[in-house]
């Protein structure tokens, strides 16, 4: 039960870039990914911005090849799905034991939304197959099925935590020997239904969202894919790793359906329970992927939490959703996929628009966009509505 | 190493959250969409928060506590949800408004309560359970792959004591854009008709059941969860058969060694020609169970046929209103259930008798 499980590759697509590389380039130029909506259609369009994927539905059905009618969900994930396979250089995908475990949110909502305009007045209205995809686990078939993969499917959702469980239960079926390979991460396009969702809670910022910064007022959405490659040890030998995923733990806060404990119950036991697996003290990591999505709440009960587990010796941290804004499901795969990258290049990614130190903590996270650096652990944190927990320790061996 | 079914719950059309002897007032419905027989849910919710609550929360709550219960702990290790819906009822109240309203002077409470973890986040923070929470959201998998995932954490030694379930809920707008795709009977059909009824349509069901797995065997425990195997769209019925025979084989169990078949069977003819063929194939001789015209279709009805087979092995019987084929068999030892869901989504479990 305690096999290695290695990163072959990984792939994004989000507000910062089609690909990873692109994503990459705009960290170190420093150009998040924030704007004024371009392609979501919302009454809130001047007010709040967000981190859209640079481009429109036609243009992902071509990259995606798919039909244009696809949920954006579906597009997003399959463009960033297959950059994760061929970046491992695996080829044949079906010479090999895959699962696709997949997360999302809102499923083929984007698709929904647009059928309950005219369903709304009247009930034979609206085109069926602008439902035919609405559940979570459609989104993933249809990545799934373009892709060749058969093996296992699944689909997890637990909020903003939903990729991060995913690549724990991709490992665990590794270890299991369910599968030998699981492309393991989250998709999620941005809709009218969480905008408002999150508009209602009245934690959404009409400014670029300032995470860990002491004048933060809230998150801005993104949308976006992103997926690791995970290997069984049994086939080091076809692939040139990333990282290995060496320690994941999941928790439940179980204090509030939407908010986190003041003293981060949850997000501490992840945390402890990542670093227990892996078999690490806090000191031996390098750097943390916070879950940073500058809310009030989040950023003070994940930063308690840290404080708890890492004092007096804090590594480098940034939030990367100060770039990519809150991707949702898609969030724990895109930056699972960084941090696996940051392993490989030694990258401390920057935390954009700090400026003023949170007084609740001791710490302060990274600010500028630095490769080389000698790292050998890296986690990343993902926490969300529901209480659901959960930390990922990736290592350079 | 051995999993065992400490304790269960269900809360299904059926009277399932009653103590007693299986369907021992059975339910007979004459409609193509059945609703919950809903328990008093105050013995687990207090009364402010039941208003609040929509039916599949408050149904997997019941289950869930109903599960615990009868397994006799009081805090599970781990928590996993199966939904493939998720929380329609709040989803539907959102949308709706969201819609009519013009995005304007919308109000949280739904949609917070519409994320598909909400119901495993609220078993969670009734308990006051920190453990292991997880929720799949896969179509006719999504219950298969919680019991999958609380069968590893079992396997792997970290949890001792796992709760893991499936469940899903009709509502108004569900029905209405599920009945367009021409999945349900045109015209009502009675509960003890259904089965075999002359052609195509099933009729809408909902439900909770939830399990408490363990490895060490619980007072109120009779049947191992032996084995579980899932099938994505199966090229032919052949395939399917092929990978009975090798579950079985996998398990060291024969075909002879199986008291009772439990089928998925939901009066669609079109789509239980799938069970004749398997039938016809490993089981010609086999009495053989039925579920759904008793619970409905959905993609997590799989949760109300184990439960059902569970409780048959508990009690050594088969009632005469799940028998569909051949005499009640005299022991139930092996259980195997077979089901899939629109022809996608295969499914199969063991249970034997401990």
């Amino acid at each position: 039960m305690s096999e290695k499980v290695w990163i072959a590759g990984g792939g994004v697509i989000s507000g910062i870039g089609m690909n990873l590389q692109e994503n990459l380039e705009s960290f170190k130029a420093m150009q998040p990914g924030m704007t004024a909506m371009e392609y979501l259609h919302s009454v809130h369009r001047n007010t709040f911005p967000v981190a859209e994927v640079k481009a429109d539905n036609e243009q992902l059905a071509d990259l995606a090849r798919m039909p244009e009618n696809t949920s954006r969900t579906a597009l997003l994930s399959l463009i960033a799905a297959r950059e994760a396979w061929k970046s491992t250089g695996l080829a044949d995908i079906s010479q090999y034991r895959v699962g696709l475990v997949s997360a999302n949110t809102v499923g083929g909502m984007d698709k929904t939304e647009d059928f309950f305009n005219t369903f709304l007045s009247h009930p034979q209205g609206g085109r069926l197959h602008q439902v035919v995809n609405h559940e979570c686990g459609a989104v993933t078939e249809l990545v799934a099925d373009a892709m060749g993969i058969r093996h296992h499917i699944s689909t997890i959702s637990t909020a903003c935590s939903s990729a991060a469980n995913a690549l724990m239960y991709g490992a665990r079926l590794i270890r299991n020997k369910i599968v030998d390979i699981v492309i393991a991460g989250g998709t999620d396009s941005l809709t009218r239904f969480t905008l408002n969702g999150f508009n209602t809670l009245m934690i959404l910022d009409q400014q670029p969202c300032r995470p860990f910064d002491e004048t933060r007022t809230g998150l801005n959405l993104g949308e976006g894919a992103g997926y690791v490659v995970l290997v069984s040890d049994s086939l080091l030998a076809h692939i040139h790793p990333w990282a290995r995923l060496s320690g994941f733990a999941n928790a439940n806060d179980a204090y509030h359906q939407t908010a986190s404990s003041p003293d981060g119950t949850g997000n501490y036991l992840a945390m402890k329970g990542a670093l227990d697996m892996a078999g690490l003290q806090p000191h031996h990591i390098d750097y943390i992927n916070l879950h940073g999505t500058g809310t009030q709440n989040n950023d003070v009960s994940e930063g308690i939490a840290i404080n708890r587990l890492f004092a007096p010796h804090f590594p480098a941290m940034s939030s990367t959703k100060s770039f990519t804004g809150h991707t949702l499901g898609a969030s724990g795969g895109i930056e699972a996929v960084y941090s696996a990258l940051a392993l490989r290049e030694g990258i401390i990614y920057p935390n954009a628009r700090f400026q003023q130190q949170m007084k609740e903590l001791p710490f302060a996270p990274a600010t500028t966009f630095s490769t080389g650096n000698d790292l050998h652990h890296v986690m990343s944190n993902s926490f969300g509505f529901g209480g659901n927990c959960s930390s990922l320790v990736f290592s350079k061996e | 190493m051995n999993i065992y079914i400490n304790g269960t719950g269900c809360i299904s059309p059926q009277e399932t959250a009653q103590i007693g002897p299986l369907f021992a007032t059975l339910r007979e419905y004459d409609q193509v969409r059945l609703s919950t027989v809903d328990p008093d849910y105050k013995q687990w919710i207090d009364l402010k928060q039941i208003r609040r609550m929509s039916r599949v929360v408050k149904m997997g709550v019941g289950a869930a506590n109903l599960s615990i219960e009868e397994a006799g702990i009081t805090l599970p290790d781990a928590i996993i949800t199966g939904t493939a819906y998720g929380c329609l009822d709040d989803t539907g109240v959102f949308l709706n408004k969201l819609v009519s309203q013009q995005e304007e002077m919308l109000t949280p409470t739904a949609f917070i309560q519409s994320t598909h973890n909400t119901v495993g986040g609220q078993i969670a923070l009734l308990m006051g359970c920190n453990a292991y929470n997880n929720t799949f959201v896969h179509r006719g998998f999504s219950f298969e792959h919680s019991l999958l995932d609380a069968m590893m954490i079992l396997e792997e030694g970290t949890a001792k004591h796992v709760l893991a379930g499936g469940l899903d809920e009709i509502t108004n707008y569900s029905h209405q854009i599920l009945s367009r795709f021409g999945i349900y009977k045109k015209t009502p059909v009675k509960t003890m008709a259904l089965l075999n009824s002359p052609d195509a349509g099933t009729i809408a069901g909902e439900g909770a059941a939830f399990f408490t797995l363990s490895t060490e065997k619980g007072a109120h425990a009779a049947a191992e969860l032996v084995g579980l195997h899932t099938i994505y769209k199966p090229l032919w019925e052949g395939e399917v058969i092929g990978e009975i025979v090798k579950f079985l084989e996998d398990h060291d169990c024969t075909l002879g060694d199986i008291d009772l078949l439990v089928t998925g069977r939901n009066g669609d003819i079109d789509q239980d020609e799938m069970y004749e063929e398997v039938a016809a194939a490993l089981f010609p001789e086999h009495p053989e169970a039925c579920f759904k015209h008793l619970c409905g279709e959905y993609p997590t009805a799989m949760a109300f046929g184990t439960w059902m087979a569970n409780r048959m092995i508990a009690e050594q019987d088969v009632p005469a209103a799940a028998m569909f084929y051949g005499q009640p068999p005299a022991k139930l030892k092996n259980v195997l259930i077979y089901n899939h869901h629109q022809g996608t989504h295969h499914s199969m479990i063991l249970l034997r008798a401990c």
